[in-house]
């Protein structure tokens, strides 16, 4: 007969990417929509830079030496920005708020002005009598300050991994679920049932090829997060890519199911909604899910994008292994497991 | 002589208020290398019937013989054996022609190159070209192509040539010829009369899902009685009662519809002059009038009282 090989399996999966990639709006919402949201997102939430206390010194009273020593003395600590003004310029520069603080060498030690109504002003006292009086009491007990910088508590932070397990859902259920009900409403599954194509087959070339297209979505997402905004994996890269398939495989099959009988694309978009638009809410993409009352937190614990977001900042954020992921690695085989074996008992060829 | 299908008593009816008997004892006979087709109007139950003997619909009841396997034991086996082309499947839009045989022919055993498939169909020239920059015309003939590209016995068409032009038309007739000549068996569903004629060896003219009369084309048109019909439309809108002219000398049948009369006649020569003679007499004045060879569509006319494509 005839000596060439024919692979179905390699067919359909070779299919589902060139329908994929020869469509270029559907390249963009997959890829490009979810980067624009992330820089939207990440530049509202941006950490705003460290404001300076501002500080007057007035020049023309006491000393020169007084005010040498006093400006030299705020200086060393680099919270101040301190200027120095002559004449009634400084009560001026005090009421309108160009200046936190003034302060004026005096007799004995300084005079500190502030303006009470403002939290600055009072906190700009603070901060210069905690510098004068450490630089001048030997005897004190030396005070260390100590700033918490750590990359990983920035909105950002917390933004991309929550983008990822949205990215993960939302892949799964439309990238499995509207393909599928899309071929049943175009007869195509009925011709291919026509043939002796293996159904198994089939129904594997889907998931797999939403497997591998989860790779370029979730690289671009995690480069970008990394190199623009220094979005770091605190945890094993192998843990990551674990939690980023298995969670992929898990949406898939939630996605099949979704498809299992829908008759058209109405049906199917609006049941796909139904499952995800509530998750987007309370399972912790754009704000904790801690946030919503005590009493249905079982409930959202037990969600499948709530326990995929869970694991992945327990992950990227507090580099926790798999092994502290049990119960979150369990809602997710659970979600993926029960529906996928219902699906293929439902599942609707024609 | 060797049967490709036969099926007995077959009835699908579809669950509902009322329920839907699609088809109700339907009997067939289908040889080995035949072209046959299953004639009638749209609801007639021929795409039921054709989808249960593809497989792709469970009988209410009934017993069905596809290449003497049976689908409860055999399907797979009868799979590989059958190429099946459906009313409507849009294939996948922005895959290239040669791509879309080549996924069909992956799921069979053996069969045809995907290129000498696509030659088959001529479509040689398109098989770089997406399946959405392909005419209607082109789009029926790969789905012929994914049809035969596992080399079948046996060839299912549903209504392969419904809303093309006429060369394309002609086109696939040309390749479903072809097929056939190679000795395999073709079973189609058309509603056009012309195409029947011009592709089957036998029709089956269903109606109300049931076979209503099974035979060669010609031979259907004999069981008429005459083989010309005389169509013929009075002035005025007069429409006088049709068995004015039932009577007639050589009329074998005849039919009124809308002020058309027709009559079925043996003899022109003898039929034509009693007719003028008599409408002379009734005082009654002529607007219309054709004499035409009979058509299949006589046929099913005279056994249904209705017209193929009533429902339109």
């Amino acid at each position: 007969m005839n000596p060439k090989r024919y692979y179905p399996l390699l067919q359909l999966t070779a299919s589902r990417f060139r329908e994929f990639y020869r469509e270029p709006a559907a390249v963009f919402w997959v890829y490009g929509f979810p980067l624009i949201m992330a820089v939207a997102l990440g530049i509202a939430f941006r950490e705003r830079p460290i404001e300076k206390i501002k500080v007057v010194v007035r020049e023309d009273v006491g000393s020169p030496e007084a005010v040498a020593q006093l400006k030299e003395q705020l200086a060393k600590d680099e919270r101040f920005e301190v200027a120095g003004v002559t004449g009634e310029e400084w009560k001026k520069r005090l009421r309108s708020g160009k200046t936190d603080l003034v302060v004026a060498p005096a007799t004995s030690g300084y005079e500190l002005w502030d303006e009470p109504n403002r939290t600055e002003s009072v906190l700009a006292r603070h901060a210069v009598e905690a510098t004068i009086y450490k630089q001048s009491a030997t005897n004190a007990p030396p005070l260390d300050e100590k700033h918490l910088e750590e990359k990983g508590n920035r909105y950002i932070d917390f933004l991309v991994p929550g983008m990822l397990g949205m990215n993960l859902m939302g892949g799964g259920l439309w990238g499995v679920g509207y393909v599928l009900a899309d071929m049943r409403v175009r007869k195509l599954l009925k011709r291919y049932l026509a043939t002796p194509m293996k159904r198994r087959d089939f129904l594997l070339s889907v998931l797999i090829s939403r497997m591998l297209f989860t790779i370029p979505e979730v690289l671009v997402l995690l480069l970008f997060g990394y190199f623009v905004f220094d979005v770091k994996n605190q945890g094993s890269l192998g843990s990551l890519v674990f939690l980023i398939v298995f969670g992929a495989a898990c949406f898939g099959g939630l996605g099949l199911l979704v498809a299992s009988r829908a008759k058209t694309i109405e049906t199917v978009s609006g049941l796909m909604n139904l499952v995800m638009l509530p998750m987007y809410i309370v399972s912790g993409v754009f704000f904790s899910s801690e946030r919503f009352p005590d009493v249905v937190q079982p409930i959202i614990k037990l969600l499948p994008l709530t326990a995929m977001n869970d694991a992945l900042r327990g992950v990227m954020l507090e580099g926790k292994s798999l092994d502290e992921l049990g119960r979150e690695l369990l809602v997710l085989a659970v979600w993926g497991l029960i529906p996928f074996a219902v699906a293929l008992k439902i599942f609707r060829w024609r | 002589m060797p049967t490709a299908i036969r099926c007995r008593q077959l009835t699908k009816t579809y669950a509902g208020r009322p329920p839907v008997e699609a088809v109700r004892g339907l009997n067939l006979e289908v040889r080995t290398g035949e072209c046959f087709g299953l004639l009638g109007p749209n609801g007639a139950g021929k795409t039921t019937t054709m989808e249960i003997l593809e497989g792709l619909l469970d009988p209410t009841e009934g017993q069905v013989e596809v290449l003497d396997l049976r689908w409860e034991s055999d399907a797979d086996a009868i799979r590989r054996r059958i190429g099946i082309s459906l009313q409507e499947t849009r294939l996948s839009d922005k895959l290239t022609v040669r791509e879309v045989v080549t996924i069909f022919r992956s799921f069979y055993p053996s069969g045809l190159d995907p290129a000498e498939a696509i030659a088959r169909v001529s479509l040689e020239e398109k098989a770089r070209s997406y399946v959405v920059k392909l005419s209607g015309g082109q789009k029926q003939r790969l789905a012929v192509a994914c049809a035969i590209v596992g080399d079948p016995e046996l060839l299912f068409l549903d209504e392969p040539t419904t809303g093309l032009d006429p060369q394309s038309r002609r086109q696939l007739w040309d390749i479903i010829n072809k097929f056939r000549q190679s000795g395999r068996t073709v079973l189609l569903t058309t509603h056009y009369m012309d195409e029947a004629e011009r592709l089957c060896d036998r029709v089956a003219v269903v109606d109300r899902g049931e076979v209503i009369a099974v035979g060669t084309p010609s031979e259907l048109i004999a069981r008429l009685g005459g083989q010309h019909v005389i169509d013929f439309t009075l002035a005025a809108g007069q429409t006088p009662p049709i068995e004015e002219f039932a009577g007639l000398p050589s009329v074998t049948a005849s039919r009124v519809d809308a002020g058309q009369f027709g009559l079925t006649v043996a003899e022109p020569h003898v039929a034509l002059p009693a007719l003028l003679r008599q409408l002379q007499q009734a005082g009654r004045e002529l607007a219309t009038l054709t004499t035409r060879h009979a058509t299949l569509e006589d046929v099913f006319v005279n056994l249904t009282g209705r017209h193929l494509r009533d429902n339109e």
